[in-house]
């Protein structure tokens, strides 16, 4: 199982505006 | 990356998932405020920041962490029945996590919200007479006790 991240903020936005659902933001200095 | 599969399949259930990277994406650590890595946020689907984690946890506390965040967007959409149960879910599945005893105090205020009988504070307050009743949230919750 993987994570589908997205990468730009506002389309992560849209999405959970649309869908209804609460966003999780990660922010890491980890390889991506 | 996430190595423990739980913390996989309840993000991929229960958010819209985005990450960003220090390097990559400062414009997003300043739009949203964040200072230091890694840092989560829990954000409603109107974008109102509802819950911060800062600085890396184990796997059960950041589980348990993930379910607080998800019940304080919860409360403050008014959704107190909602929110009770993800937060007598922290205090159930994970007991032994810093989390749990702010669970259980906010547990009891959307109880109290829901019904609006004062007994759910009380009972509440009983509660941490049982079980972490030396933390913070105890005491927040000592003034409930008569």
């Amino acid at each position: 199982m993987s994570i589908p991240w997205i990468e730009d903020a506002d389309q992560a936005l849209a999405e959970a505006k649309e869908g209804g659902k609460p966003l999780l933001l990660d922010f890491t200095a980890a390889p991506m | 990356m996430y190595p423990d599969p739980r913390v996989e399949r309840f993000i991929n259930d229960e958010f819209i998932p985005a990450r960003f990277h220090v390097k990559k994406h400062p414009e997003a650590m300043g739009r949203f405020h964040v200072d230091w890595t890694p840092t989560i946020l829990i954000l409603d689907s109107g974008g109102s920041e509802r819950h911060r984690i800062e600085g890396f946890l184990p796997n059960d506390d950041f589980l348990a962490q993930l379910h607080l965040g998800l019940g304080h967007a919860a409360f403050t959409a008014q959704k107190f029945e909602q929110a009770a149960e993800r937060f007598d879910r922290v205090v159930h599945d994970f007991p032994g996590t810093d989390a749990a005893p702010e669970a259980q105090y906010w547990a009891g205020v959307s109880r109290y919200k829901a019904t609006g009988d004062g007994n759910a504070l009380k009972a509440t307050a009983d509660a941490f007479r049982d079980r972490y009743g030396e933390t913070t949230w105890g005491k927040k919750a000592s003034i409930w006790a008569a």
